[in-house]
């Protein structure tokens, strides 16, 4: 569904993104870890768009994204730190980005409601914390039904209940069969969301399989622990993920 | 009333003495000026005539009734006089001949003493009234005019004076010709409430013609505005130069004038206001500078002149000058850029004015420089320059600006 | 991009700043009104305005904007909607809203003070240089990833269009004097939009400045036909380039 060939971006002579492979399928979940500064929001950021990479191609749904626009149709994105026009209330946010999409046809508002935002929407989004703007961006990402999810860092600053709430949200829509991407720090989050770990150092991949594999390779039960042997027995660096 | 129809009888008495004959043909105008004598009147009833050039050698009259028309159908001079004492009244001359050797004119007369041009009107010849040698000529209300669109070389002036004297010229128009007003050798001379308009060249053109006086005329939008030579002793009084714009267009051009009186004189919405040369001795008081691209061009080699009580006002330079020592004396005018206070409360600025900016010396060398003329840059230049004057002639400076403008007399065009 | 046009306007109207630009043209406008009772003086007065405090607000305000939007730019972007278009509706948007307060603030106290018909060279005018100065607001905010940096270069276009570049053509006319400088005045001034503003201005108010030797050159040139044409051809490539430039850097930019 996504696939990125020798994909390459430079900031500056910083190579963030190093000639990363990448084919990512519908139906999967994809854990992407790695240390800060390793690539990851770079690689979820050239998915989007966001970022133009130096050389290499990224397509999305069979086709080159390169200065196209259409085919974020298909992509709800949350952002690790939602950043919103300040002076809009949250109504007028959820009104806008619908109006900018006049014929999506499946809308999905349940996360309005589980996360309890139905209340708020009359507050401006500067008044709003930190963890409720998370919230907003989840409500978002879901918002159109998309096929592919790409989530940064979704439970951080999240209450535990909207953690549940989420996850439940997430693993449902992966079961329907859709593409996930998430990054996070906790890896308790991803043991139940992820099937595919996709480790990132120093803009390369590293390290790509499902995670069964990776269990049967280090002989861990659990995925924060398989990671940890994994850590050790690859070399991999791994301290921003295993704090002693 | 009574003494009007005394003086009509005593008048007609008078007349009667010598002949008088009404025509109403071209045959019988002709017939009439051959018989004529010395003293003669001629009444012409209205009508086209088209007698061919009209010769007339004695003191007579040629009166028009109801404006006829003499028609030179564009070959021949109309009249010319060679007599003293003859009036030509009420006539309409138009479409004299054309030569680049005669200076055909509608009304040409020399040595014609005391000749009186009154209400006739003069359309399309090539001069209009041309004199000479001739004193005491009266020119008045007269309407002359060229409507066709005409080379400055293929067209003559509107009233042509040369080597005379004590000529009255007063409320005539003239428009379309090369000068309105053109006089070299004449003297003792008034040239009062004419309105010279849309000439090609000059409004006003003189050279050599000394003691004259210019009163309350306009010379509005001609090609050059006005431009007097060569002269002293002359009287401009309450005269109106205005719209006279192009690139070498002046209200007024001063070149080697003298000891003369320029006071009262309104100088509007020109390129510039007056420009002076080799000029001395002249008092220029309480006239109007406003609207002008430069009121005043003082060259260097101006010396011992007046500004008095003038209003400068609106326009883009007030004074500009080519050298740096300046013999002229400029005080008490009214300068409306002008910035100072005055403590003492008696109308007069208690610092003094510098009429001439930085700019317009660096337009007065570099004139392509004028494409920058109100940019910021220039701003600062000029205000800096004001505060510290380096450049710009030290005494150009008028102590005693007025604080107020004079207030001499309605703007009117 | 009707849609987000609309997003973009009601995101300008709620800084309220262009509604304090608008107060201030008013103020100075009518305020410029009641000192003189020569329209004419008037709109020479407002020249002054229009050649300083226009660019300025214009190009800081777009530069500051852009900033400020970034949150909504970032929040468009993972929607399916082209960049083009996220560029040009935050251009239009800034760009007529601050043109609108513009034309309000100098036209509505000139309509009430009699004066409507001699301010409408200005108001053209000013709308040139209005769009050519948000150009140069969203290419300086394209220059530089850092808003203080960017309302640095924005500040550095402003002096250099408005003093520096004059002072430039000064030296260069003074320095080669003794060559005919008309055509390349004409050239130089016409590659400065505030210059060429201002000229156009000039020509339509204040003709007896322009009418030396030089003067009536320039007046044949921008006076007839082709003129015109020119001076409408070369304030339009002023709005397009640096807008051309900052939408292609905008697309080829990382957010």
């Amino acid at each position: 569904m996504i696939s990125l060939k020798k994909v390459t971006k430079y900031y500056g002579r910083l190579k963030t993104l190093s000639e990363v492979d990448l084919e990512l399928k519908a139906g999967y979940g994809y854990a992407l870890l790695g240390p800060n500064g390793s690539g990851k929001t770079t690689l979820i950021k050239s998915i989007l768009g966001l970022v133009i990479p130096d050389s290499g191609s990224i397509e999305v749904c069979n086709e080159p994204i390169k200065q196209q626009s259409q085919y974020r149709k298909h992509i709800g994105y949350m952002p690790q730190v939602g950043q919103y026009p300040a002076g809009l209330r949250m109504a007028q946010l959820f009104e806008m980005i619908r109006g900018l999409r006049p014929d999506a046809k499946n809308i999905d508002e349940e996360l309005i409601e589980t996360l309890g935002l139905r209340p708020l929407m009359d507050k401006r989004m500067y008044s709003l914390s930190g963890g409720t703007r998370q919230k907003v961006s989840a409500a978002l990402a879901f918002l159109f039904c998309p096929v592919i999810l790409i989530l940064d860092e979704p439970t951080a600053g999240l209450d535990p209940v909207a953690v549940e709430i989420l996850k439940e949200k997430i693993i449902r829509e992966k079961k329907s069969g859709k593409l996930l991407i998430v990054t996070s720090h906790i890896l308790s989050d991803l043991e139940e969301i992820a099937t595919h770990m996709v480790y990132l150092f120093e803009g390369s991949v590293r390290y790509n399989s499902p995670v069964e594999e990776m269990k049967k390779e280090t002989g861990e039960k659990t995925f924060a622990k398989s990671i940890a042997t994994l850590i050790r027995h690859q070399d991999l660096q791994f301290n921003e993920l295993v704090k002693p | 009333m009574k003494w009007v129809v005394t003086f009509c009888l005593l008048f007609l008495a008078v007349m009667t003495l010598h002949a008088k004959s009404t025509v109403q043909t071209t045959d019988a105008l002709l017939r009439e000026l051959k018989k004529a004598k010395a003293g003669d009147t001629i009444i012409i009833k209205s009508g086209h005539y088209k007698p061919g050039n009209i010769i007339i050698d004695k003191p007579m009259t040629l009166i028009g009734e109801g404006l006829p028309v003499l028609d030179g159908e564009n070959k021949i001079e109309i009249i010319t006089v060679l007599a003293k004492d003859v009036t030509i009244i009420g006539l309409k001359l138009i479409n004299t001949g054309v030569s680049s050797m005669n200076d055909f004119a509608a009304i040409k007369a020399n040595t014609a003493h005391r000749l009186k041009v009154r209400d006739n009107v003069l359309v399309n010849s090539f001069f209009g009234i041309h004199i000479s040698n001739t004193i005491g000529a009266e020119i008045i209300h007269n309407t002359i005019y060229h409507d066709q669109v005409a080379e400055e070389s293929s067209i003559g002036n509107g009233i042509h004076l040369w080597k005379s004297a004590q000529a009255k010229i007063e409320n005539n128009r003239v428009s379309g010709h090369r000068d309105g007003i053109y006089f070299e050798f004449v003297t003792s001379s008034a040239v009062k409430n004419n309105y010279i308009e849309k000439n090609l060249r000059y409004g006003l053109h003189f050279m050599f013609s000394h003691e004259n006086q210019y009163i309350e005329n306009k010379f509005i939008n001609n090609g050059a505005g006005v431009a007097v030579m060569y002269t002293h002793s002359i009287k401009m009084i309450k005269n109106i130069f205005s719209q006279n714009w192009g690139s070498s267009s002046y209200g007024m051009l001063l070149k080697d004038i003298s000891d003369s009186e320029v006071r009262e004189n309104q100088f509007l919405n020109n390129t510039v206001g007056i420009h002076m040369e080799g000029s001395s001795r002249i008092k220029f008081f309480k006239n109007i500078f406003q609207g002008n691209g430069y009121a005043l061009r003082l060259q260097a080699s101006c010396d011992n002149n007046d500004f008095k009580q003038n209003n400068f006002q609106q326009n883009t330079f007030d004074v500009t000058t080519n050298g740096v020592t300046v013999l002229n004396n400029i005080t008490g005018n009214y300068w409306d850029r002008y910035e100072g206070y005055d403590l003492n409360k008696d109308g007069v600025g208690d610092t003094g004015y510098r009429p001439v900016s930085l700019y317009s010396m660096i337009v007065e060398r570099v004139p392509a420089s004028i494409l920058l003329w109100r940019s910021f840059m220039v701003f600062l230049l000029d205000r800096a320059e004001k505060n510290f004057p380096a450049v710009i002639p030290e005494n150009l400076i008028d102590n005693k600006p007025s604080m107020k403008p004079y207030d001499l007399f309605k703007k009117s065009n | 991009m009707t849609q987000m046009l609309k997003y973009v306007l009601q995101d300008v109207i709620r800084a309220r700043f262009v509604l304090f630009y608008w107060l201030f043209i008013v103020a100075v406008t009518t305020l410029l009104f009641q000192l003189d009772s020569d329209p004419a003086k008037v709109v020479v007065s407002l020249l002054n305005v229009i050649l300083l405090v226009v660019p300025l607000v214009c190009i800081v305000f777009t530069t500051i904007h852009f900033f400020n939007s970034y949150e909504f730019i970032l929040l468009l972007m993972a929607q399916p909607i082209a960049r083009k278009t996220v560029f040009l509706s935050q251009y239009i948007g800034v760009a007529s809203s601050l043109a609108l307060a513009f034309l309000a603030g100098v036209g509505l106290p000139a309509i009430a003070f009699g004066g409507a018909a001699k301010v409408l060279s200005i108001l053209g005018i000013g709308l040139f240089i209005t769009f050519t100065f948000v150009s140069l607001g969203f290419l300086a905010a394209s220059l530089s990833r850092d808003k203080a940096k960017a309302i640095g270069i924005a500040l550095l276009f402003w002096i250099y269009f408005a003093l520096i570049y004059d002072g430039l053509i000064l030296w260069v006319v003074y320095a080669f004097n003794d060559y005919p400088l008309e055509i390349p005045t004409l050239i130089l001034t016409s590659l400065n939009p505030l210059d060429l503003g201002r000229i156009v201005m000039l020509l339509s108010i204040d003709v007896s400045a322009l009418m030396g030797y030089t003067g009536a050159f320039f007046k044949e040139f921008f006076g007839n036909l082709t003129g015109e044409i020119f001076s409408l051809a070369m304030l339009s490539v002023w709005v397009l380039w640096p807008l051309w430039v900052a939408l292609h850097r905008f697309k080829h930019n990382d957010l």
